[in-house]
């Protein structure tokens, strides 16, 4: 017995029950939703509730400097920056010297000046000072940007339901945008944790990934759909949870391998793609998990409370498989 | 399979082909690349500023500030066309989006509302006439000047445009090229510039409104008033930044404006040695130049840009020749800078940042490197990953699809110079990894059908077969969510979206067909009784 290729090995068939245990996953997953846009929400405030709120959506300054060979003392940093009224913070962390630093510009302050002005006062304290990146955003762009945020949310699921819809029923679109709700909820749940802890920000790019989750999640979702339209029309007779438990488990391997594969990259990307992927990464790994349990637990239940609608007059195309 | 069609086969070699012409750039030496013949494609993949570094600069043009300065002009205008005229008028003031005024004796009130109608704002273009402002008598004898609205929008619209050439011209100037500026929306401009190590002088080159007056130091005021904060009627206060009074009390009326210059350069004064910068008028200016100087000997004009003095010197004589210079307190670099700003002529309004992206270019290095070994360890893993699930031959198969796949979606970045952003990198090595989806739902088709009882060419057709709608489906959702983000803006990512959607087909063309293709030839070549992936 080899074991090389280990497709040979993995189970042929599997006869999971998954729809049983819906009765228990299903309300978990609705709790879990309440806790998700509670943590994402509260406390109640404009722009990013209960997100850790990145430049692009609330406006700001976030500068990565680094004091090298000097060590980023952030008690002189805020001392040369004293009487530019900024309130900003302070972050060190990492390579000696480097610090990241927040501000926003006083009211009605030119937003580039203020800049400016952090620059010459902080080479005036340090002699020599690297900006390795300065971004800025202005009160307008902020606000355009998050409507525009959500607004790409919205439309990415409206666009998914129309999709499905399209090519399934409405039934079927119904439990795929349950299951897209699902899965965009709770990793704005993740998103607010991780935020809680300093490690994810909300801004485009948790958004880029929120949208990449829709489209993973809705893949995941089509391909298992795919394959429960196919068995209603071949085994006609059968009692709805059976056809949804028999496609599950027909498209497990497939579902394995696919996660698998997306879970190595994301996590290569994690690890080693610097801070600037390590949000991305992390949320869309959350997705791909997520997802994949969202196609089996929300999806397909919202269809079998809804049912669909069977054919029931025609003769069973294929009653057994063809020996 | 056994029927597979020859344009299949000349698509795929045909695509493999194109996708490593295009992408062999980006792994040749430049000094290769540029050796070889002129029809071969030389574009490398265009890395984005968080690659490169660079600063990505958004500009919203003031068109409100541009109103404001209008208004006031006129407000100048009426003030000294109605004392020429001996009207007596009071509350001459800028607010709201107009110019307002009172007219002291109401039995004057028509003539001084016709005498404005005829006078304010310029004609509007075109046969219809009317002015681009109306004049309207309202009660107590006051009357109200204002822009009409659509006059006033092309204006802006226009002060847009104008607004691009100059900085056009001002880049020019600097010998920086590539730095292209682009109108977005109504009233914005964007400015992308790799590699300049210097935002800070990238910002004072394009958003400085570099306005230049001359205008009168009034010296009559008495410095009570001004302690006072009584500043007489036409006059205004001026920071200055000379070095010798923190301000000045000007006329408002500019004798001399920036546009009547038709050359300016640094220069060093030969007595001093300090870095000056050298004007020299045209006709208009020049004769302007010397009646003021003429009538004003003695006294003080003032440099002003930007509202702030420059420099306040003494009139020691008429000036005839319409040249001069400017003594500032300049570096040899900012009289530089100066000089530029003053050939390329002042910014028709004035403009402020809405947002700015910096990355060094050390960071960009340091993001191409994180990129770089993401992609490695994470492809490497999913080959290996998929030789241990699938083996040697079908393992193989998809691998070589996937490869396939990797150089046609970098030869078409190359090729159509889309830019590369971090978040594509990330979009990149997802893609890739997700592609091989496409192979492992064939695959399992076919293990499927084999099961359901199928010969083996019969299972082989109808993995392909069916598999194909599941394909097409499940790839339609990566586009919707692809476009979506494209529209999101910010450049990073709009690269990670753009490295997506290519992605979805270059992913359906080699999971499908270059895997259909190279089985097919296997087939051919090894005559199987069993598939090696069954049980």
């Amino acid at each position: 017995m080899d074991f090389w290729p280990l497709i040979k090995v993995l189970p042929v068939r599997t006869h999971f029950r998954f729809v049983r245990w819906a009765r228990l996953f299903t309300p978990l997953s609705v709790v879990a939703i309440i806790g998700s846009l509670f943590l994402t929400l509260s406390p109640f405030k404009l722009p990013c509730g209960g997100l850790a709120c990145g430049i692009d959506f609330q406006g700001g300054t976030v500068m990565d400097i680094s004091t090298a060979p000097q060590r980023a003392d952030p008690a002189k940093i805020h001392e040369a920056l004293r009487g530019l009224g900024l309130n900003e913070t302070v972050q060190t962390a990492g390579a000696p010297g480097a610090a990241l630093l927040r501000f926003e510009a006083p009211k009605g302050a030119d937003i580039s000046a203020t800049v400016s002005r952090v620059e010459s006062a902080l080479t005036q304290a340090f002699g020599t000072v690297k900006f390795k990146s300065t971004d800025v955003v202005g009160a307008t762009v902020s606000s355009e940007l998050l409507s525009k945020g959500l607004l790409g949310l919205g439309l990415a699921i409206l666009a998914m339901l129309l999709y499905i819809w399209f090519r399934f029923e409405l039934q079927f679109g119904l439990g795929a945008v349950a299951a897209l709700f699902h899965d965009v909820f709770l990793t704005f749940g993740l998103i607010a944790i991780m935020g809680r802890f300093g490690k994810i920000e909300f801004d485009l790019k948790s958004v880029a990934a929120i949208l990449t989750i829709i489209g993973y999640s809705m893949n995941d979702t089509v391909v298992v759909f795919d394959r429960f339209r196919e068995n209603l029309r071949k085994y006609k007779r059968m009692p709805l949870g059976e056809v949804i438990d028999m496609s599950i488990n027909e498209m497990l391997t497939r579902t394995i391998i696919t996660s698998m594969t997306a879970v190595l990259a994301l996590v290569a990307l994690a690890f080693f793609g610097g801070p600037t992927l390590y949000g991305l990464s992390v949320i869309m790994l959350f997705g791909i998990a997520i997802g994949t349990y969202s196609s089996i637990y929300i999806a397909a239940p919202v269809i079998l409370l809804w049912g669909v609608k069977r054919a029931d007059d025609e003769p069973e195309v294929i009653a057994q498989p063809a020996r | 399979m056994m029927t597979l069609a020859r344009w299949k086969v000349v698509l795929v070699l045909l695509a493999t082909l194109l996708g490593l012409l295009f992408t062999l750039p980006n792994v040749l030496p430049a000094n290769v690349t540029a050796k070889l013949p002129p029809f071969l494609p030389k574009n490398t993949l265009h890395l984005g500023l968080d690659l490169q570094g660079g600063s990505y600069l958004l500009y919203s043009v003031d068109t409100a500030a541009l109103q404001t300065e209008r208004l006031n002009n006129t407000a100048e205008d009426i003030r000294s066309e109605l004392r020429e005229k001996q009207y007596a008028i009071s509350d001459l003031a800028v607010a709201n989006g107009a110019v307002g005024l009172r007219v002291t004796d109401p039995a004057q009130m028509n003539e001084v509302v016709n005498l404005l109608r005829q006078s304010v704002g310029a004609a509007l273009p075109g046969a219809g006439g009317g002015r681009d402002m109306t004049v309207t008598p309202m009660p107590d004898q006051r009357i109200r000047v204002a822009f009409v609205p659509e006059a006033f929008a092309a204006e802006a619209a226009k002060a847009v445009e104008q607004n691009i050439e100059v900085i056009r011209r001002r880049v020019d100037a600097t010998g920086a090229k590539e730095i292209n500026p682009v109108r977005q929306g109504k009233d914005r401009i964007v400015i992308e510039a790799a590699g300049e190590n210097d935002p800070e002088k990238l910002k004072r080159l394009i958003g400085q409104t570099a306005k230049l007056t001359f205008q009168m130091v009034d010296e009559t005021a008495s410095p009570e008033d001004l302690a006072a904060g009584r500043v007489p009627p036409g006059d205004e206060v001026v920071s200055s930044s000379d070095g010798i009074q923190p301000t000045y009390l000007l006329k408002r009326r500019a004798q001399i404006t920036g546009e009547m210059l038709t050359r300016a350069n640094a220069a060093f004064d030969q007595n001093t040695g300090q870095p000056i910068v050298e004007f020299r008028m045209n006709s208009l200016g020049a004769r302007r130049f010397a009646d003021v100087t003429r009538q004003n000997t003695g006294k003080r004009f003032a440099i002003v840009l930007d509202k702030k003095v420059i420099s306040a010197p003494v009139i020691e004589g008429v000036i005839p020749g319409g040249s001069g210079m400017i003594h500032g307190h300049f570096t040899q670099e900012s009289a530089n800078e100066l000089s530029v700003l003053l050939r390329a002529g002042a910014l028709p309004a004035p403009m402020k940042v809405e947002e700015q992206r910096t990355v060094g270019a050390e960071l960009g290095a340091d993001a191409v490197k994180a990129g770089a070994t993401s992609a490695i360890v994470g492809l490497v893993a999913t080959m290996i990953f998929m030789l241990l699930i699938y083996g040697g031959l079908f393992g193989g198969i998809s691998l070589i699809a996937l490869a396939v796949n990797a150089v046609m979606i970098i030869g078409v970045m190359s090729f159509t110079q889309a830019t590369l952003t971090l978040p594509g990198i990330a979009g990149l090595i997802l893609t890739l990894a997700v592609a091989v989806d496409a192979n492992v739902l064939i695959y399992e088709r076919m293990r499927d059908e084999l099961r359901a009882g199928r010969t083996l060419i019969a299972a082989m057709d109808a993995g392909f077969a069916r598999a194909w709608g599941t394909i097409f489906d499940a790839n339609m959702t990566h586009i919707f969510s692809a476009l979506i983000m494209f529209n999101l803006g910010s450049g990073p990512v709009k690269g990670f979206a753009w490295t997506l959607a290519i992605g979805v087909f270059t992913t359906v063309f080699s999971a499908v067909l270059v895997t259909q293709v190279l089985l097919a030839w296997w087939f051919k070549a090894a005559r199987p009784k069993t598939l090696p992936i069954g049980h």
